[in-house]
């Protein structure tokens, strides 16, 4: 018997041991990966002699509110509120318009592959690329620093995202289901409205999120397309950068007040986080 | 009907911004608009001409193709060790993998921003950290030496690419056959033979398609340089988004920009062109 047990426990002590190195290398790749966000929020409630500290300080001695307060004293957070408007509304275009183009794909082929492939294939350009031409059309249209120019830039390079993911989400349906509503007289319209969208519903949240992100987060053509009226938030940060010196405060309470939603919403979906970085390829 | 009801919406606006304003501009690069005149008649191939002979754009391209080329195999590599890392189960898991999203979610240009704040050279701590290890007091100037300035940009771009590759293929390694690792271990299979003759070759699509996505983002990098060094110092860093942005919108060479960005697409259509034939023949 004790012979038995004696090879398992050393088993189990070499997978101890194992386990104890793998605990030992998730920590410190963990800590280098959140360290700069530990670093960036830390900043936002440090006081100016801490931020100006040299050596730096690691985390300030009380929490301070103030570098916040000025945003909103100054009229800076206003750039948080022009963000929302614009990744919300594009994205509640996008999601309209390319679920309805999603379910045509997923369900009568319209257009065969060729389509499929040409829309995604829009995503594939580079910003630059996309964003000087428009730039040149919107003077044309006095259309730049305006929130409808940049909602439909956005909804526009959004819309192929939202077609590809959603025709993926719309395929996992059960096609019966479908069939079996047509059958007991429903119309088309109603299929999709009481069938389809809500089967699909984690996927259209999912992919609402996505596309909200991919908005928020964009920099290239804020910067491009606006001026002064709708300053998005990653813009209004670049321009505490200055030639001489940095507001560091107003940088880092700025990010972080553009950040803390991104992550908030990114928790709430790490079920289909693979599946919407990776274009739908990988289904986690 | 209904099929098409659902969807000329979609294409149409698709069609407005993807492909009239690219036809407007390739009509703009045969055109001569600058800041100085507007001459809308045809004037040939002059600015494509003009490509060729300027040094700075080939420079630009240049440095994309060093930030691409070492950037995306350090990316593939850390992200398959720390996928490796955490692909069996361990308690705690979960909450590691929720925080190493993190970056891959940050706006970039943030990042850029997060990653100036953390090399500034007196008030940040990198240089602090690096004095701890020398034992001596290190004020490197991160983002103006320019032996120091390509490591940066690749280290912020690294940091927030990274678990990118982590998650795609922790998701792929977790797809791999079970019964296929117990057969290995069974035949007496050891670790490397195991990853290189079944690991590996299960989880190809997806280091495919995670190369594919990121190759094409690091071929427009535009952001982290931007926020880091503005394609300083000098021009040592300019990628070609940044070049294109700055003949666009600072010199307002508007005809010679719309060639670069006509070139961009060409080239940019070559590559994929050429990664799907290789993915394609690599399965």
């Amino acid at each position: 018997m004790s012979a038995m047990t004696a090879p398992a426990s050393s088993w189990q002590r070499r997978e101890r041991i194992r386990l104890a190195w793998r605990y030992l290398g998730a920590v410190l790749v963990t800590a280098f990966f959140v360290f700069p966000i530990y670093w960036l929020v830390m900043i936002s409630f440090k006081t100016p002699a801490e931020i100006f500290a040299s050596p730096p300080t690691w985390y300030p001695a009380s929490l301070q509110f103030a570098n916040y307060a000025v945003l909103f004293k100054d009229g800076d957070a206003v750039t948080v509120w022009n963000s929302l408007v614009v990744a919300g509304v594009s994205t509640a275009a996008a999601m309209l318009l390319g679920t309805m183009a999603a379910y045509s794909i997923a369900r009568f082929r319209t257009g065969g592959d060729n389509l499929a492939i040409w829309i995604i294939s829009q995503r594939m350009a580079p910003p630059i690329v996309i964003v000087f031409p428009v730039f040149l059309f919107y003077v044309w249209l006095g259309w730049v620093d305006t929130f409808l120019g940049l909602i439909v830039l956005y909804t526009a390079f959004n819309l192929p995202y939202v077609i590809w993911m959603m025709r993926g989400y719309i395929e996992d349906i059960p096609l019966e289901l479908e069939e079996s509503a047509l059958v007991d007289g429903c119309t088309r319209l109603a299929v999709l409205w009481q069938v389809v969208f809500p089967m699909a519903r984690a996927g259209l949240f999912a992919t609402a999120v996505f596309t909200f992100v991919f908005a928020w987060n964009d920099f290239i053509f804020a910067l491009v397309l606006t001026r002064t009226n709708v300053t998005t938030f990653p813009v209004q940060v670049t321009h505490y950068f200055g030639g001489q010196s940095n507001f560091w405060a107003k940088i880092a309470a700025m990010s972080t007040l553009g950040t803390l939603p991104i992550f908030v919403a990114v928790a709430l979906l790490q079920r289909y986080l693979v599946r919407g970085i990776s274009l739908g390829a990988v289904k986690g | 009907m209904f099929q098409y009801w659902l969807i000329w919406p979609a294409v149409l606006v698709i069609l407005l911004i993807g492909l009239f304003p690219i036809l407007y501009t390739l009509m703009v690069s045969f055109q001569n608009i600058n800041m100085l005149e507007e001459d809308r008649s045809f004037s040939g191939f002059m600015h494509y001409a003009a490509l060729f002979r300027d040094l700075r754009l080939w420079q630009a391209l240049g440095h994309t193709l060093i930030f691409t080329c070492i950037a995306l195999p350090l990316e593939l590599l850390l992200g398959l060790a720390m996928a490796l890392l955490f692909v069996d189960r361990m308690p705690g898991r979960q909450v590691f993998v929720a925080l190493l999203v993190l970056p891959t979610v940050i706006s970039p240009i943030i990042a850029g921003a997060t990653w100036r704040l953390l090399f500034d050279n007196r008030f940040g701590p990198i240089n602090q950290i690096l004095g701890w290890l020398t034992g001596e007091p290190q004020a490197v100037l991160w983002l103006v030496n320019p032996n120091f300035v390509y490591p940066a940009i690749l280290l912020a771009e690294i940091w927030q690419w990274t678990p990118f590759m982590f998650l795609l293929l922790l998701a792929g390694l977790a797809n791999v056959d079970p019964s296929q690792l117990e057969a290995a271990e069974i035949d007496g299979a050891g670790w490397w033979r195991t990853f290189f003759q079944i690991v590996l070759p299960a989880i190809r699509p997806v280091l495919a398609i995670a190369l594919l996505i990121r190759g094409l983002d690091l071929f427009r990098l535009f952001d982290v340089v931007w926020a880091l060094t503005k394609g300083g110092p000098g021009t040592m860093t300019e990628t070609i988004s940044i070049y294109a942005y700055v003949q666009g919108f600072q010199q307002f060479e508007t005809s010679y920009t719309a060639a670069i960005a006509v070139l961009i697409i060409v080239l940019l259509s070559i590559l994929v062109v050429a990664a799907l034939k290789r993915m394609e023949i690599a399965r």
